[in-house]
């Protein structure tokens, strides 16, 4: 232990929360975690619940291998990070069940398969079975966030273009696009509820961000 | 010990394992009552809805009790009410009803006294959609006969397809159909390929792309009709 202490927020434990919002960003660069991507983000409701409850379970589980990173026998170490994830995915559904009835109908079985979530077996792979618990919470925070970003920001696009309305949770449905505009014969696009759009919705963002950002740029 | 071997390896899943089942056993159980209660109001406000009355889980519990409250009770295949009070009937069970033979099951009726002093009675039917189970609430009129409303959900149906038995334009189609012909014969009522027409008496349209599902409700209507014949005909 080196005598003097590291800063809760020194700029390499800011780094762990930052990067993966953009240059690390376990969707649109790593591409992890795509499955649920697509399957919630019809509404921007189920979205933002989605990404909170991935907060909660990445940054608990990096939580909980780290402060038991010494003791776990390296042989069965999957299977611990595994119970681990499935046992946060279980306390998430139930509380869901309780206090977000409605919510927790619409993500159905997709609460259940956070557990299959690349991003989280990948995070704690990487990085919780190596690291202290602080820096670990941080590192989980950071990639649960990078991911909810972009389902958030598909959400909302899938949302407002397919339907018109935004749903947020606690208030509902809000219509955004004027009735003056539906008069002047703008019509949904029902297509951008369906599955496929999701995926060329996050295609339009990677190409946004890595034209933007050159060395992201695959070259092989 | 030795924090590669056998014997740690083995130790620590056993109590891994032990520590986690005691955990989520407990939450489970603190939660179970609440996570019951959200069910029933979800169930009493689709209830409701049959009837087109709009609720919240905040006023579900004061609606349902001024228009149903107990008013809920068991008939048999015989159309015989059974001697139970309301809470025993409005927990029955359709998904387990609904496996046995017609003249086994138990069938609740919710009587709905609107505030014109109408009678409504809400029949809850369960049937199999394309990808598992679809159900509803048909509120029919005092004379048994003609729909007043209709409300239908499903466990997965295919979004867009299926699904849309869920949505209020599917539903509406039903108001004002009748399920006895002029005969007294139980015709229920037919979902229709293609589109019925529009003064079809007993037809309602079926979904374009959702064939199966419509056909599932089709034989869900049947089937529990012909289970209520007897009481409707009373």
């Amino acid at each position: 232990m080196s005598s003097e202490k590291e800063p809760l927020f020194s700029s390499k434990n800011l780094k762990l929360l930052t990067t993966p919002l953009g240059a690390q960003n376990p969707i649109t660069v790593q591409v992890l975690g795509i499955c649920s991507a697509l399957a919630v983000t019809a509404k921007l409701e189920p979205s933002i619940v989605m990404s909170l409850s991935v907060v909660f379970v990445l940054v608990f589980s990096n939580l909980i291998i780290s402060l038991l990173r010494n003791t776990i026998p390296s042989r069965i170490r999957i299977i611990v990070q595994l119970t681990v994830v499935a046992s946060l995915v279980i306390l998430v559904d139930q509380i869901l069940k309780a206090f977000a009835y409605e919510v927790s109908k619409q993500l159905s079985v997709f609460v259940g398969l956070i557990i299959t979530n690349c991003i989280i077996m990948g995070r704690l792979e990487a990085f919780a079975l190596g690291n202290k618990p602080w820096p670990s919470v941080l590192d989980g925070f950071g990639n649960a966030a990078g991911y909810g970003i972009i389902l958030v920001i598909v959400g909302f696009v899938r949302e407002l273009f397919g339907t018109g309305n935004l749903t947020l949770p606690g208030i509902g449905e809000i219509q955004v696009i004027p009735d003056v505009m539906y008069e002047w014969g703008y019509v949904d696009n029902g297509l951008m509820i369906l599955p496929p759009m999701a995926l060329i919705t996050v295609g339009i963002i990677i190409w946004v961000q890595r034209s933007r950002n050159k060395d992201l740029i695959d070259v092989s | 010990m030795d924090r590669q071997g056998n014997k740690y390896t083995f130790l620590y899943a056993s109590v891994m394992v032990i520590v986690v089942a005691t955990v989520l056993a407990f939450i489970s159980e603190a939660l179970t009552p609440i996570q019951k209660k959200n069910e029933e109001e979800a169930k009493m406000i689709d209830i409701l809805r049959s009837v087109n009355i709009e609720s919240t889980t905040a006023d579900v519990a004061e609606k349902y009790n001024k228009y149903i409250g107990d008013k809920v009770f068991i008939v048999n295949y015989e159309g015989e009410r059974q001697e139970t009070d309301a809470q025993t009937a409005f927990n029955i069970d359709l998904s387990k009803e609904v496996r046995k033979p017609l003249s086994d099951r138990q069938y609740p009726v919710y009587e709905c006294h609107l505030d014109e002093g109408e009678i409504k009675y809400i029949l809850p039917v369960r049937g199999k959609g394309l990808w598992g189970p679809i159900w509803g609430y048909i509120a029919l009129n005092e004379d048994k006969n003609t729909i007043y409303g209709t409300t239908f959900d499903h466990k997965g149906e295919t979004p867009g397809l299926g699904a849309e038995i869920a949505n209020q334009a599917f539903q509406q189609q039903f108001v004002g159909k009748s399920i006895f012909n002029e005969g007294g014969e139980l015709v229920s009522i037919d979902v229709v390929k293609g589109g019925a027409p529009d003064d079809a008496p007993h037809g309602v349209d079926a979904i374009s792309g959702g064939t199966i599902t419509s056909q599932g409700v089709e034989n869900m209507l049947m089937d529990y009709f012909s289970g209520y014949e007897a009481f409707l005909k009373k």
